[in-house]
């Protein structure tokens, strides 16, 4: 088994804290993983972009070969259609659909969802909205998390472990919300 | 022995951890500003080994020198253009009797994600004739910065450890082992070793040469060198990560091919010639600049086919990839999905929404409209971000404290207004020394310093003097106390700080103008800190 994942978004959405929480959760299931960053000045406020390789046997590349990735996580519209060239054939995309309009010439939001919407395994999910309900538009990332987690191979209760543990510093409010809003993912796009 | 998950960068420094290491000295620089940061934390939780930030790469290197030569294990850590800062005492401490091992980790960063060049450590290694270890693993990385620190001891020269982005910052697993203990303090007592007078370093360089055999014997018998054999005329050499790219496209290969991979310099010669001996043709990849390819040119006569990036078989610029390695095995690209119709437009970085250069960047481009010409140069820092739009602010970036000295340089040449732009911690990494020319001529130019009170780009270390202090370094410097001034870069001060501004771009003679407000990622991130103390119940 590989399962490759392609994180997107742009500087400051917790993208890394995404990749972070999931390569935790298989490690402490026996997968083995490999976890590619950005740091630096590709950080801010622009594309940010993060590989991460799980699989039951030794991996060998940290970056994901193109048309290999089973699932495109992102934090952002836009951002989710850059890496397409990554997204295997019968891989799925999963966006956040609230864009981040930090450039003049983003497009008009119904022509990037549009677009996404074309995909065959698109799943769209108003990530902000919950994130809010949850009790913070910070937890958006975590919303993500919950809403790709069926697709994941690792458990629900070991991801659940894993947000409480990167959060656990910032007290237990902190940990409250984003956990909420790791289940309001999980409920939206569990099978009705 | 335990288990454990780490950046590239941090299995380095916790391979010179458990190496012995005694002191780690660094300048924050992407992307190996997560060594040193690793060391400082580890020395908060456990009292040592001694690790900190300096004024720059030559200042660390030059600490770590006086630790080896007081007989202790010590490491300085830098990125691929902090060598060349450092290269002075690097390249003259391979002629000293190295002492306590010596490591100089280096991470270059090829595809330029967060620098202004790819320039390949490994020819820096090579021209001090020291040792250098490649890692291509997180394990790798671990098991060489230990062994490096013996070799470094036991051949008395420095050795490297060159990282690349992508190694520096993927996370994975490092099984560790026993820590080794620091050595004690002994200073070395060969005869004038470290005192490099000519003659003393005419005998010093002989001897270094006399060693080279010893040096290729042991880089030789490294077991960080593999080779995989296979019947057929074709062969690879990978050196770093090329390997992992190489085998995660082996299974698609009609046949395998003979691999050999070498994970440390210099290259062995003899291993590569009876590698090659029965091939007719061999592909090159490695993360960086030609170096085997070009060497082996010298080692094995035509018509021997060597491919690589300098024949044009891999591509000569950028990092490498597990599609790139693709192509150049001859194997079909992998599809992905398309994108139908939709024009996608770049996200460029930029300045954070109510960063105080961008104040700055606005008084200098307000002052600067009236002017038909002018020259403003900048430096390397977040500040470059004032190159893009809507700012459109600045002319230069090309490395530490150029912004200062290039100024004087463009005011020397008849341009006026000549304003330069430099961080706080650029300035002083490499700015003083500049200023100080400017000083001395009271040079037509008008030098801003940006102090954000950190060092953003980096992730907000701190920085080597308080904000505080700034104006008296300036003014200690010998300024015309008349022409220094120290302003708050905020929007509600922007209108009287362009006419500061406006009037020194106007005097025909030095000033400097500092202009503070702290990042705001950094007040960020302190009142988090503070919310999740008082929510833990501690104070901070």
């Amino acid at each position: 088994m590989t399962f490759d994942i392609i994180l997107a978004g742009v500087g400051g959405q917790g993208v890394l804290s995404v990749s972070s929480i999931i390569a935790s959760s298989a490690m402490k299931e026996g997968l083995a993983v490999k976890q590619s960053e950005v740091h630096g000045m590709s950080q801010r406020g622009g594309e940010v972009l993060a590989n991460l390789r799980i699989a039951d046997h030794p991996i060998a590349s940290d970056l994901i070969p193109r048309g290999s990735a089973a699932l495109l996580l992102s934090m952002e519209p836009l951002e989710s259609l850059r890496y397409l060239d990554y997204l295997a054939p019968g891989g799925t995309l999963l966006t956040a659909t609230d864009p981040v309009v930090n450039i003049a010439d983003y497009p008009p939001i119904d022509d990037v969802l549009a677009q996404v919407r074309r995909l065959p395994h698109a799943v769209l999910v108003d990530a902000e909205a919950l994130a809010r309900q949850a009790g913070s538009a910070r937890a958006t990332n975590m919303v993500i998390v919950g809403a790709a987690s069926s697709l994941l191979p690792v458990t629900f209760e070991t991801i659940e472990y894993f947000v409480r543990t990167l959060f656990a510093a910032k007290g237990e409010k902190v940990v409250e919300t984003n956990l909420k809003a790791l289940h309001a993912g999980r409920a939206a796009t569990a099978p009705r | 022995m335990s288990e454990m998950v780490l950046l590239g960068d941090e299995a380095v420094a916790l391979g010179a951890v458990h190496a012995g290491l005694t002191a780690a000295y660094a300048y924050p620089g992407t992307p190996s500003t997560e060594i040193v940061e690793y060391l400082i934390r580890y020395q908060r939780m456990h009292g040592g080994p001694r690790a900190q930030w300096c004024a720059n790469e030559k200042t660390a290197y030059e600490a770590a020198l006086g630790v080896s030569f007081a007989g202790r294990r010590t490491m300085v850590a830098m990125k691929h253009v902090g060598l060349n800062v450092a290269a002075d005492p690097f390249m003259n401490s391979a002629l000293v009797h190295i002492n306590g091992g010596l490591v100089v980790a280096v991470a270059d960063d090829p595809g330029m994600h967060s620098s202004q060049n790819e320039q390949d450590s490994r020819y820096f290694a090579d021209f001090a004739r020291v040792v250098c270890f490649e890692p291509a693993s997180h394990q790798e990385a671990y098991e060489m910065t230990r062994e490096a620190f013996d070799a470094s001891e036991r051949f008395h020269i420095p050795v490297v450890i060159r990282l690349v982005t992508r190694l520096a910052h993927s996370r994975g697993i490092v099984q560790t082992r026993e820590t080794r203990p620091e050595n004690p303090p002994q200073k070395d007592t060969t005869r004038a070793s470290w005192i490099l007078l000519p003659a003393n370093a005419r005998r010093q360089w002989r001897a270094l040469l006399d060693r080279t055999d010893d040096i290729r014997r042991y880089v030789a018998a490294s077991a960080h060198h593999r080779l995989e054999d296979a019947p057929g005329s074709v062969g690879v050499i990978t050196t770093g990560l090329a390997r992992n790219y190489f085998v995660e496209n082996a299974p698609d290969l009609p046949a395998p091919l003979p691999h050999l991979h070498i994970g440390a310099y210099p290259f062995p010669v003899e291993t590569i010639r009876a590698f090659v001996a029965t091939l007719s043709r061999v592909l090159i990849l490695e993360e960086g600049y030609p170096f085997v390819e070009r060497a082996l040119r010298g080692i094995v006569p035509p018509p021997f086919a060597i491919e690589g990036r300098e024949s044009g078989h891999v591509p000569a610029d950028g990092e490498l990839n597990p599609d790139i390695v693709r192509a150049s095995l001859g194997l079909p690209a992998r599809a992905g999905v398309k994108l139908d119709g939709l024009r996608l437009p770049n996200r460029p970085p930029q300045l954070c929404a109510g960063c105080p250069h961008g104040d700055s960047f606005q008084s200098i481009t307000s002052v600067l409209a009236s002017f038909s010409d002018a020259i403003v140069t900048s430096d390397i820092g977040c500040y470059t971000l004032g190159a893009l739009p809507p700012y459109d602010a600045i002319d230069t970036c090309v490395c530490m404290g150029a912004s200062v000295g290039m100024a004087k340089g463009a005011s020397d040449a008849g341009y006026h207004p000549v304003v330069a732009v430099i961080g706080d911690s650029t300035f002083l990494h490499s700015g003083i020394t500049p200023l100080l020319d400017a000083v001395a001529s009271d040079t037509p130019m008008t030098l801003l310093i940006l102090d954000n009170k950190t060092v953003g780009m980096t992730g907000g270390q701190p920085t080597i003097r308080r904000s505080s202090e700034l104006e008296g370094v300036v003014r200690g410097l010998g300024i015309n106390p008349d022409h220094l001034h120290v302003v708050e870069a905020h929007p509600r001060h922007t209108a009287e700080n362009t006419e500061i501004l406006r009037r020194e771009v106007n005097h025909r003679g030095l000033s400097v103008i500092i202009a503070v407000r702290e990042c705001i990622e950094t007040v960020k991130r302190g009142k988090q800190e503070q919310s999740a103390a008082s929510a833990q119940g501690t104070s901070v």
